[in-house]
């Protein structure tokens, strides 16, 4: 069924797409190209890369030689750059269009970035060369070590994270080691988490040792003050607050949070995955924060890739500098050094995140998006993705329903009242988004709210761009409401592949190729 | 400012939009008192893509690159040549700016590279199932061990003399928070058959590197039986993942759980990272269930076809909460696809043939170092890196080198910090080094020592 702009039904008997009945032969359709799986394509004797013939010698591999070939599939190299190339064309991207995940900050990622990172004194160096041999390499850690502790006004950075999470761990292993030296960890067991935040932070507390405990949002979603008062107490170790928080919201009460927190002798956790929202706006030190990660792949730019890689910075308060884990780095005079061993370190680092220094490659790109916003970008950043997000909250608001009242910072929250009585649920609404050729938006995050559905444009995207995609919202939200719900319950149609059924895959989970 | 679109009407509009007199109300929810009025301190204003540039090729310049010297350096990070495509592929923009494949009928490129990816890591290491990656080979390792406690549901694990000491020292802080405590053996060369008196009902794991940190090759199959004659499980690590070409693979020799540094294959030194871990272990339910990490699964859609999506997430924190078996989110997505895409150029010959190139080259190299005075090659079988003792301190010998543009290798001391090791140097060579390369050490050794 097709829709005008207005959403009302026209010639309800037309098919969607005159050539969606026609079959093909080959399985693709036009552009849409279908690319069977590389076991399918490839074989063991195919091979893209040519090698240097093996010179004589003695094997010295004991009896630990290999007796069966590998059994891998090869592919020359044309075969695999078409390959790759077919799939590429079957995924969704920041570079295609707006992507609006609430919580992943999908923002351009500028070139030059990419071009830098890939300077030899940065991607062309080993962990483990003499130091006198990677003082480049060092002086960019250090670099970016400077601009961190500006942007947040605090007191050390701890470089080794390799993605959020892994900093979510660094920060509260720094808390817990604070805690052991004051010979309070067998007491201090609880850690308050709210009910609205990422998963991943119940998760790192409980692999810290912690208990959790969780903290309602009150009616204009943030923490519960008078919960928040009740609970806090000599037991508490911690609490870790996302801010702004998951519903895009600034946390008013953050500094008598921090008070609280501090008075009774715990440590405040803050989850950096929303600093683009604040940055240059006010400091985190200023908030009261004791420890605090940050996404470099979501504010500072470096690509998503699919899942990875990341990198987690995590920046520290003088009452939890001394804890952060080897290495780390520290003047020498004219020249910088790591310091790799706990036996040579002067402070108390509670031990060793991974075997090496960190994301190298992320900390180029990151620290080349800084440096060419300055202290002035760096500021507009925040406002133009604060902004957009408010644009978006006020057009939408027509037809959507907000979730809180008011203004948000850089996402806009909605939950699925607006849908009630039509048949359509968020899933169906984000799946529809996909046939108008948008990414949804987060699904069903936060919890606190019902059916929620999280929007975070960033401040890359133009006036230009938030009308369109503002618009097809718009017209979706009118189309369901009028009843229109069957295009939304079958979407998505126009994608490479329709709706997945995960149950199976979960059910009877096929995890690798095997011969049939 | 270049990469942000709006312009000044625009802002004007759609303040006016949303109802409000200047950018200020929109943040009048910071305290007043933590307000920033001006520009962050300390920091310089914005600069041209060309001033960007300059910046960073001058840092750039200030570090010895490893492709600009002969270069020996091993120790959990390789330097292999990466062809061209590979560099290429990974850049482009529906790999390079997608998010973690949430959406999947708009992520099957992600999700079938992730599923190519997870039978490929099966397929070298000989195991049942991978998982579609952790950060690095170290915390791999330490996720297997905290995967192993939960499996056997005991509480001591043994890390034998082998192991890389950053990926024991990785595990230790990695169980602080729990009920695991961690044996490790006294750093040796030879792998220690009294790893089996270490045993007992009560443990859950022994980590065995192989080849391990000495580049000593470790039969595991007796280790495999000594565990398992307890109930324990044995973890293989390995950090140089284009042994697997040449020697047997863990599987074959009884392995439950593999963790493994990817880097070798697809990425680049990159001073540490990112790097990809590879974690896999046996096609058994139970294993799975407590697998850290994210799978990709086939399934079919709506209409039949054939596709993926990311699956048994009921394991994982955005369900599970502080149950979930891990709390990793953002793993190595575009280091899996480099690699996938390498491995798929080299296919099962190519991979073969590199591993063998490996050995070869190294044990034209070691031969050439044993006939050296005041070089003594410890090893009695190896891969594509070996130790030898020095007649000297190897971490003053190694600056020495460097003064004459050789990074010679790695002194054993720099990673067990000092001890009984100060005269060894581990030394590694791939593809890369040419006969131009040993020369050169040969004769840079020779001088030093």
């Amino acid at each position: 069924m097709a829709m005008n702009s207005t959403g009302r039904p026209t010639a309800p008997a037309q098919p969607l797409d005159p050539g969606a009945d026609l079959q093909t032969f080959s399985g693709s359709r036009g552009l849409a190209q279908v690319e069977p799986l590389l076991h399918k394509v490839g074989s063991p004797e195919k091979c893209g890369v040519d090698l240097a013939d093996v010179p004589n010698h003695t094997a010295r591999l004991g009896n630990l030689k290999r007796q069966n070939p590998v059994d891998l599939p090869g592919l020359s190299e044309p075969e695999a750059m078409r390959h790759y190339v077919r799939l590429s064309q079957r995924n969704y991207a920041i570079d295609l269009g707006l992507y609006p995940l609430g919580s992943c900050t999908m923002k351009h990622n500028p070139r030059l970035n990419e071009k830098l990172a890939r300077l030899p004194g940065f991607a062309d160096v080993h962990p483990l060369q003499p130091q006198s041999t990677v003082q480049g390499a060092l002086a960019l850690m250090d670099e970016l070590s400077h601009w961190l502790m500006a942007i947040t006004g605090m007191d050390a950075v701890a470089l080794s994270p390799k993605a959020g999470a892994h900093g979510e761990w660094c920060g509260m292993m720094c808390i817990r080691a604070a805690i052991e030296e004051r010979g309070e960890l067998g007491k201090r067991r609880r850690v308050l988490v709210p009910q609205s935040a990422h998963g991943t932070n119940p998760a790192t507390a409980a692999a810290c040792g912690f208990d959790i405990d969780e903290l309602p949002a009150d009616a204009t979603g943030r923490v519960d003050m008078e919960v928040l008062r009740r609970k806090i107490g000599p037991d508490v170790a911690a609490i870790m607050l996302t801010n702004p928080n998951t519903c895009g919201l600034f946390e008013r009460d953050i500094r008598e949070i921090a008070d609280l927190v501090h008075e009774a002798g715990g440590y405040f956790y803050c989850d950096g995955a929303n600093l683009n929202a604040i940055m240059g706006k006010t400091r985190v030190r200023d908030l009261g924060v004791d420890a605090m990660h940050i996404n470099l792949h979501k504010t500072f730019s470096t690509p998503h890739g699919g899942g990875g890689p990341g990198a987690g910075p995590v920046v520290l308060s003088k009452r939890l500098r001394n804890y952060a884990p080897v290495p780390y780095l520290v003047r020498d005079g004219q020249s910088l050094a790591l310091v790799e061993d706990e036996a040579q370190s002067e402070a108390k680092p509670f031990g060793r995140m991974s075997a090496f220094h960190g994301q190298m490659g992320m900390f180029v790109r990151a620290l080349a998006y800084m440096m060419s916003h300055g202290s002035d970008g760096l500021r507009r950043v925040s406002e133009d993705a604060v902004l957009n997000a408010n644009y978006l909250l006020a057009r939408l608001s027509d037809e959507m329903s907000p979730a809180y009242p008011g203004v948000c910072m850089h996402e806009a929250l909605f939950d699925d009242d607006f849908l009630k009585d039509t048949g359509v649920t968020t899933l169906d609404f984000a799946k529809a988004m996909i046939d108008e050729g948008y990414h949804p938006m987060t699904m069903y995050f936060p919890l606190v709210v019902h059916g929620a559905m999280l929007i975070e444009p960033t401040e890359t995207e133009s006036k230009e761009s938030l009308d369109r995609f503002a618009d097809t919202l718009l017209a979706l939200a009118k189309a369901a409401k009028s009843g229109a719900a069957a295009r939304f319950t079958e979407a998505p149609l126009l994608a490479p592949l329709r709706r997945l059924d995960e149950t199976r895959a979960a059910r009877s989970p096929v995890l690798r190729w095997q011969e049939t | 400012m270049r990469y942000l679109p709006l312009n000044e009407d625009d802002r004007a509009a759609m303040l006016d939009r949303i109802g409000v007199s200047g950018i200020d109300a929109l943040f009048a929810d910071i305290p007043q008192e933590a307000r920033l009025d001006g520009l962050i301190d300390g920091l310089p204003t914005h600069a041209s893509e060309m001033d960007v540039e300059r910046h960073f090729t001058a840092l750039s310049k200030q570090s010895l690159s490893a492709g600009d010297v002969p270069f020996f350096c091993g120790g959990g990070a390789y330097r292999h040549f990466v062809p061209a495509s590979v560099d290429h592929l990974i850049q482009r923009s529906e790999f390079l700016t997608a998010y973690t494949p949430y959406q999947p009928e708009i992520a099957q490129g992600t999700l079938q590279t992730l599923f190519e990816f997870q039978t490929q890591v099966a397929q070298i290491t000989g195991m049942g199932v991978a998982n579609a990656s952790m950060y690095d080979g170290s915390t791999a390792t330490a996720e297997a061990v905290r995967m192993a406690a939960r499996i056997t549901r005991r509480h001591k694990c043994i890390l034998a003399p082998g192991l890389h000491p950053h990926y024991s020292k990785t595990v230790c802080t990695a169980v602080e928070g729990e009920t695991v405590h961690i044996q490790a053996m006294d750093p040796a060369m030879g792998e220690d058959r009294t790893i089996a008196q270490e045993l007992d009902d009560d443990t859950a794991c022994i980590v065995v590197q192989n080849p391990n940190v000495f580049g000593e090759l470790v039969d595991l199959a007796p280790l495999a039986d000594a565990a398992h004659a307890v109930g324990a499980l044995l973890i293989a690590v390995t950090t140089e993942v284009v042994s697997l070409g040449l020697i047997q693979n863990p599987g074959e020799m009884g392995a439950d759980i593999v963790a493994a540094e990817g880097q070798s294959i697809g990425n680049g030194l990159s001073f540490g990272g990112p790097y990809v871990g590879l974690l896999a272990c046996r096609d058994d339910r139970k294993f799975i269930r407590q697998a850290p990490g994210r799978f990709a699964g086939q399934t079919v859609d709506a209409t039949g076809k054939t596709g993926y999506v990311l699956t048994l997430s009921t394991r994982e924190k955005h369900i599970r909460r502080e149950k979930a078996t891990s709390n990793i989110c953002t793993n190595s997505g575009l280091c899996t696809l480099a690699f996938t895409i390498h491995l798929s150029l080299l296919g099962a010959c190519g991979f073969a043939k590199l591993a063998e190139l490996n050995h070869a080259r190294a044990c034209v190299l070691a031969d050439r170092l044993d006939a050296l005075s005041g070089v003594e090659v410890l090893n009695t079988s190896f891969f594509n890196e070996f130790t030898v003792r020095l007649n000297g301190d190897a971490a003053k010998i190694v600056e020495t080198l460097a003064k004459k543009d050789v990074l010679g290798g790695i002194p054993a001391a720099r990673l067990f910090g000092g001890g009984p090791f100060d005269d060894l140097l581990l030394i590694s060579v791939t593809e890369t080094n040419t006969d131009d390369d040993f020369d050169a050490l040969v004769t840079a050794l020779q001088e030093a020592l």
